[in-house]
Formats: C-alpha cells, sequence, structure tokens
C-alpha cells in the first residue's frame, strides 16, 4: 500500500517535473532568434478564424436561450427591464469566457493534442531535432501563442453575439428595440465586469494551447497513443480553465470589492 | 538506374555547398575514427536492450548492422544522434563526446548528422519542397528564394525525384517518401548519415534502388553510414563492414562474404 502511495507520488513529481521542463523550454524559445512568424499565423488562422463559426453560433445560442430562461423569472417579480443588464453581466463576467474557453478546449486542444502526437508516432518531431531546427519554436511557441493571443478574440466576439442573442430572445415575447437593449446591458457593465474578464481568457488561451502542446509533444509510441494525447488534453485543459477561472473570481474579488 | 545515378555522379559539378563541406566543415579527427563507441548500455526500467556496444566508424564506411527485432539497434543510433542519452559508456561523433554536449553543441554536431528515419518522416503538413527548405532556413538560415530553390532542385535531382518538389507526401509512394527523405537528410551536407531500416516496407525493386542510391550518393558526398536493416539484399549492396546484433552486444563483425560463411548458426540464418 505504502509502495503503491510511493509509486503514485514519484510518477505525479515527474509528471510536474516535466510539465515545468517543458514551460521553461517554452519560455526560453520565445525569446530566440528567429520566431516563426510565418507559422505563427498559420496558427492563428487555425485556432481563430477557423473556430469562429462554432464560437459564435454558441456565443448567440447562450444569450438567446440564457434570456428566455431568465426573462419569465424576472416577469414575475416586475424586473424584465434589468434584463438586459443581467443577460451582460452573466455573458461578460463568467458564461461567455468560460463556455467559450470549453469549447475552444473540445476544439483546439485535442486538434493540437492529436496533430503533434501525430507527429511524434510518426517521428516527424525527431527528425526537426535531428535536422538541428527547433521543434519547440517552430511547434509549441507558435501554437500556444496563438492560442494565447487567439482565445480573448473569440470570447469577445462570442459575448457581444450572445448580447444580440439576449435581445432576439426579449423579442420573442414583446417589442424591445436593440438600441433600448444594447443601451441598458452597457449600462449595467463596469470596466471591472469587462477587464478581469477579458484578462483572466488569455490564461485560458495559454492553458489550452500549453497543455495540447505539452500532450501532444510527449505523447508515447505508437497510434493509439494519438487518440489518447488528444483527450487528455482535453480532459487536462478543460480542469486547468476551471481551476484559473475559480483563482481568477477569488483575485477580482479581492481586488475590486 | 544504377547507370543513370553513376552517370550524374560522375557529371555533376561541385556546388558551392560541397565545396564548403569538403574545405571547412570535415571535422573529422586525425585516427579517422567518426564515430567510436565503448561499452555502452541503456535500459528501459528493468529491460536492458544495450549490454556492451563497441564500433568504430570509419570516415568514408558504411556498416550495416543486422539483428533481430527489439534487439536495440534503432536504439543505438537514436543514441548517436543525441535523441537518447545512454546510460552507460562511451559515444563519441567526430571527437565529441555527445551525452556531455549542451543544448547547443548538441545542435551544431547535428548539423554533421543526417537521419533517414524508416518512414522517411516528412512533414505531412508541408509540400516536398517546404520539407527540403525547412532544414536550410532553419539551420543554415538561407532566405534568398533562388538559393533555396536551386539547393532544393539539386538535392531532389541527385534522388531522381525533381518532379514531385511541389507535391505533399500524402501523395507519394512508400519508396518516393524514402527518396524525399533522403534529399532532405542531404541537404545540410552531412558527414555522417544514420538509416533506420532504408528499405522496410518496399518491394523488392525499389528496395535495390534505394541500396543502390544510397551507395551512389555516398561515394557522391563522401559520407560514412551506419545502415540499420534486415533486408539481406540491402545490406549486400550497402556494406563494407556488417555487424550482428544478438541480446544487447556486437557478437560478429566481418564483410558480407566473411560472415555468410559464419559456422555460427544465429548468423547464418541471416544469409539463408
Amino acid at each position: 500500500m505504502a509502495s503503491a502511495i510511493t509509486s503514485s507520488l514519484n510518477r505525479y513529481m515527474a509528471a510536474v517535473g516535466e510539465q515545468v521542463a517543458f514551460a521553461s523550454k517554452f519560455g526560453r524559445n520565445i525569446f530566440r532568434n528567429g520566431f516563426e512568424w510565418n507559422e505563427f499565423l498559420r496558427q492563428c488562422y487555425i485556432v481563430g478564424v477557423r473556430s469562429i463559426s462554432l464560437v459564435a453560433i454558441s456565443g448567440f445560442i447562450i444569450g438567446f436561450v440564457l434570456t428566455l430562461q431568465t426573462q419569465p423569472t424576472m416577469k414575475q417579480f416586475g424586473a424584465e427591464s434589468f434584463v438586459p443588464g443581467m443577460v451582460a453581466i452573466s455573458i461578460v463576467r463568467e458564461i461567455g469566457p468560460m463556455i467559450i474557453a470549453l469549447i475552444c478546449t473540445g476544439k483546439i486542444a485535442s486538434s493540437i493534442g492529436a496533430e503533434l502526437g501525430s507527429m511524434k508516432v510518426t517521428e516527424q518531431i525527431d527528425a526537426m531535432e535531428v535536422s538541428s531546427a527547433n521543434p519547440v519554436q517552430y511547434l509549441v511557441v507558435t501554437r500556444i501563442l496563438a492560442c494565447t493571443l487567439m482565445v480573448p478574440l473569440l470570447t469577445v466576439m462570442a459575448d457581444a453575439l450572445a448580447l444580440t442573442g439576449g435581445w432576439l430572445g426579449v423579442n420573442l415575447q414583446g417589442h424591445v428595440s436593440a438600441t433600448l437593449f444594447y443601451r441598458k446591458a452597457f449600462a449595467a457593465l463596469e470596466f471591472s465586469d469587462v477587464i478581469p474578464a477579458v484578462i483572466k481568457t488569455f490564461f485560458f488561451g495559454f492553458a489550452i494551447g500549453f497543455v495540447g502542446c505539452y500532450k501532444g509533444y510527449h505523447a508515447a509510441r505508437g497510434t493509439e497513443s494519438v487518440g489518447l494525447a488528444a483527450n487528455s488534453a482535453v480532459v487536462t485543459a478543460s480542469l486547468w480553465i476551471i481551476l484559473l477561472d475559480a483563482i481568477a473570481v477569488q483575485i477580482t474579488n479581492l481586488l475590486y470589492y | 538506374m544504377e547507370q543513370a545515378l553513376t552517370d550524374k555522379t560522375e557529371q555533376a559539378p561541385a556546388t558551392e555547398v560541397e565545396q564548403e563541406t569538403a574545405s571547412n566543415e570535415d571535422q573529422t579527427p586525425a585516427d579517422g575514427v567518426v564515430i567510436r563507441i565503448e561499452h555502452l548500455k541503456k535500459s528501459f526500467g528493468e529491460n536492458e536492450v544495450l549490454k556492451d556496444i563497441n564500433l568504430e566508424l570509419h570516415k568514408g564506411e558504411n556498416i550495416v548492422v543486422l539483428g533481430r527485432s527489439g534487439q536495440g539497434k534503432s536504439v543505438t543510433i537514436q543514441c548517436i544522434a543525441g535523441l537518447m542519452d545512454p546510460d552507460e559508456g562511451k559515444l563519441e561523433v567526430l571527437g565529441k563526446e555527445i551525452p556531455s554536449l549542451n543544448e547547443d553543441e548538441l545542435k551544431e554536431i547535428r548539423k554533421k548528422i543526417g537521419f533517414l528515419f524508416q518512414s522517411g518522416a516528412l512533414y505531412d503538413s508541408m509540400t516536398v519542397r517546404e520539407n527540403l527548405e525547412f532544414p536550410l532556413t532553419r539551420v543554415l538560415q538561407i532566405t534568398d528564394k533562388e538559393e533555396l530553390t536551386k539547393r532544393v532542385e539539386d538535392a531532389l535531382e541527385s534522388v531522381g525525384l525533381k518532379d514531385a518538389i511541389d507535391k505533399y507526401p500524402s501523395s507519394l509512394s512508400g519508396g518516393m517518401r524514402k527518396r524525399v527523405g533522403l534529399a532532405r537528410t542531404l541537404i545540410l551536407r552531412p558527414q555522417i548519415i544514420l538509416y533506420d531500416e532504408p528499405t522496410t516496407g518496399l518491394d523488392p525493386i525499389t528496395a535495390r534502388e534505394i541500396s543502390e542510391l544510397i551507395v551512389a550518393l555516398q561515394e557522391k558526398y563522401d559520407t560514412s553510414s551506419i545502415i540499420i536493416t534486415h533486408d539481406m539484399p540491402c545490406a549486400r549492396i550497402t556494406a563494407d563492414r556488417i555487424v550482428v546484433m544478438n541480446d544487447g552486444k556486437y557478437i560478429a563483425t566481418g564483410t558480407y562474404d566473411e560472415l555468410a560463411k559464419s559456422p555460427d548458426e544465429l548468423i547464418n540464418n541471416f544469409f539463408k
């Protein structure tokens, strides 16, 4: 029993050590000469542009459904006029960043994990290494930075579309002009709602890119490990996002309230 | 095919890069030994894969390593390329002790080592041209488009695949992938080339073509090679010397003809 616990602890510590070493490799390679701009832009396109439709539809529906769910309750209390503000605060502060990050985890972390895992299995990463090229700079730095930059942009876009969905939801049971809806929504929002929410999405993006790259880069040999890398990337990145969100909420509360 | 390659070898004028390689970059130690391995050991957990490996590869020599699967043949060349650290023993490449090199020193020495992977290991998101340009732009820092194109075309011509320049690896056959992999290996003009089962999975005719290509390119670029293979025709064509590996050790060495006459049943089984 004791030896099993020691062995699990050793494995866990070894994994933590490996992740720290990987993070330090990433950090060192960001500032090395020969930043891979073309690959970075290609990854921004893959991570950002190719996720637009999924994130846009999801964002719109989240706002729409949230409004439809809350409006009847608010109506019972005669607080229907607070619906735009409530939807805006919920979406911008929590629901938007969290759900979009989880959607991006499913789409992006899994794809990075599978891609790098497959490159590992087919010895493409080894081939880069033995040719003296720098696979971390080419494969890892570009993907992590692209995720760190694109996830916040996708979240802001999803937030905007969620508000539009909310406006449509309100109009299913009455008539509220877009101007009135948005004025009320923005009146309820403060910088302390927007800024921390946007900042945490950079960390979410980093976590998605980092976990995807780490899992793919350290995939074992064999085709089965490609699937495992993709799956494990999604599970681990999702946990990281939930954990980071809890930390971000605590920090925001300490700073603003 | 062999004639065509020989012709190319004879006719091709030395490019700037070949001249560079010949004059500036040759780091062969004075004793002519480009790889020296002494008492090399490597284990994976309880599994001791390399038990006591001793080998010297001389400049211009082709050594073929024969052995059954799972004997650690590929592990040996991965240690040589610095992809794995051995547990014990001495491992020198061009006079440098590989396990003791730092990241930058290892990168420098790897410029002198080419590695042809079993699958070719072509980057499948890139065209053949981009695959070959990748080491040129990252390692030699060449940015001039014309220079890049010239070097890529030269490398592809030497493996007889100039027409495949804009194709993706997924549209190439197994033999073509190996050739492109070989061109990518050669494009940095390495002094040493490590081949990991270069003919595995190929039909006998293509396997023979690849084996002849290895010899032709070795003569053209004056490289030294270690070739891991199970393919006896490949061993016969490419080997100056054959080393037989069993149970984590090299148990016999000699020319093809010498080993073919060996009374040892294990060795003899390879040549049947």
